[in-house]
């Protein structure tokens, strides 16, 4: 039977690990390396290295940072952030990452999925959504409008893709996107509430669920963890296939064994 | 098939690379438990290796012009029937068989019977991810390794074994079940990826080594 996974996100700015709230505030927590090594021993199912700095400087320092994990790293792990082309994907790739995240990018050039897919295979490529929450307003449209072709009722919960690590909105309709990567190519999509990320108020279970529903391939939730309660619940209710989380392993809140072993009693098929 | 006997003058196993994917992962596996791997496309480094892997990820078809076009099919089909011990690893499984379904017409190596069939579009394919490994039979390779265990895979295609005594291990997949492992004689095969699979996928790999005499510390 095919597990549910817990994947431990590691922030990398400049090859150290930080983790913002909500985007903002951050702290050091130490070489990626090691640390996910040590979640591997854990037993961490995946590793997400997510680096914040690559849009703006040293792509070198990513493709570095694949090198070391594919020498030291047991587990698959995929490298995220700053992706721009199919040449940056392939480059990734051939330093030994597993998988590549990619997310302004693929919304600027949806084409690049395509490309991607077709060149290395859909298995390595991850899109990730950051959403946030507009009510039943129809994102990239005015207040009241109905978005041609949307069939959900004009109440239904409504988010936005959101690009450029969360700063810029791309007036795109999160469950339309993720529908659309998927088409293209997308192996999986690692979806990220904005509203809830650093909060640790719990994942977005409606969020989680209408993207699922619409998609068949993994998806990954991510954003608002806080108690091992929030991860089986976004697996149970939220039909998310895997468990993004930061905070709560990182600072030893919990470890991911202690997480495992919760899935389990809730009777949740984990890896012990 | 006969043997097992390592030869004289390297201890180094060897892991053929073909030219699909980055292997130093599978190097650097091996490594971790105290094994010397060195990696390469040498046919005469083949034809006296104690121990030779297979890996790959990419299509059969283009697997099987990389292997012939760099002459290292004939040096690998004579040093699998001396008798020394053979792991082939995901694609590197598929190779073993006849033919396959990802490219109907390319001969494959032919030492298993049988053939390499897509994962029927009832399941999610590809099969990504954690699944569990039913072992059918003792095999030193699995030694401390607790039946059902979890390994990672990535793939589409799965091998279907004419002679059910080739089969080693059997995975389910969403209601599809496949073989996740083969052995017959000194040759021996998985379909997912020992290197990515934590502590349990390196015991594959030491106890691999183990066969060959290659393993240097308790």
């Amino acid at each position: 039977m095919l597990l549910k996974r817990i994947i431990p996100c590691l922030d990398v700015d400049r090859g150290r690990v930080v983790k913002g709230t909500n985007f903002v505030d951050i702290r050091d927590a130490g070489d990626p390396v090691e640390l996910a090594s040590r979640y591997d021993r854990e037993g961490a199912d995946e590793v997400v290295f997510l680096d914040i700095t690559a849009s703006h400087e040293r792509r070198d320092t990513i493709i570095e940072l694949a090198r070391r994990c594919a020498e030291e790293l047991f587990i698959p792990f995929t490298i995220g952030g700053g992706i721009r082309s199919e040449e940056d994907v392939r480059a990734l790739l051939a330093a030994g990452a597993d998988k590549v995240s990619v997310n302004s990018a693929a919304v600027r050039d949806p084409g690049l999925i395509a490309t991607c897919a077709r060149r290395y295979g859909s298995q390595c490529i991850v899109i990730a959504i950051d959403a946030k929450r507009t009510g039943p307003q129809a994102p990239g449209f005015p207040a009241g409008t109905a978005a041609p072709g949307d069939e959900r009722p004009a109440e239904a919960s409504r988010w936005e893709v959101y690009v450029d690590g969360g700063r810029v909105p791309a007036g795109l309709d999160v469950v339309e996107w993720a529908a659309r990567a998927v088409a293209l190519g997308a192996g999986e999509i690692l979806l990220t509430s904005m509203d809830r990320d650093g909060t640790k108020d719990g994942y977005d279970l409606e969020l989680t669920r209408a993207v699922s529903a619409a998609v068949n391939v993994p998806v990954i939730a991510g954003g608002g963890a806080g108690t091992l309660d929030h991860l089986a619940e976004v697996i149970e209710s939220g039909g998310a296939d895997a468990v993004l989380a930061a905070s709560i392993f990182h600072y030893g809140e919990y470890t991911i064994r202690q997480a495992k072993e919760h899935l389990a009693r809730r009777g949740i098929a984990v890896r012990l | 098939m006969s043997g097992g006997i390592p030869a004289r003058g390297t201890r180094s196993l060897y892991i053929i690379d073909y030219g699909a994917g980055n292997l130093r992962s599978v190097q650097k596996a091996f490594e971790h438990v105290a094994v010397e791997a060195r990696v390469g496309s040498d046919p005469r480094e083949i034809a006296t290796a104690p121990a030779l892997v297979l890996p790959g990820v990419g299509a059969f078809g283009a697997a099987m012009k990389q292997l012939e076009d760099k002459g290292l099919i004939e040096p690998l089909l004579l040093r699998i029937e001396a008798g020394v011990p053979f792991l082939g690893v995901c694609l590197g499984l598929q190779l073993l068989f006849e033919s396959s379904e990802e490219d109907p017409g390319v001969p494959g190596l032919g030492l298993v019977r049988g053939d390499v069939r897509a994962l029927p579009p009832t399941a999610k394919v590809p099969h990504i991810g954690w699944n569990q490994v039913e072992v059918c039979r003792w095999s030193d390779l699995f030694d401390g390794i607790p039946d059902g265990s979890a390994f990672y895979f990535v793939h589409s295609y799965a091998v279907v074994p004419r002679s059910p005594g080739d089969v080693l291990a059997m995975t389910d997949y969403d209601g599809v079940t496949f073989v996740s492992a083969i052995e017959t004689d000194n040759v021996a095969a998985v379909q997912f990826h020992p290197e990515k699979s934590s502590a349990l996928g390196l015991r594959l790999y030491r106890n691999f080594a183990r066969r060959a005499g290659l393993v240097t510390r308790p």
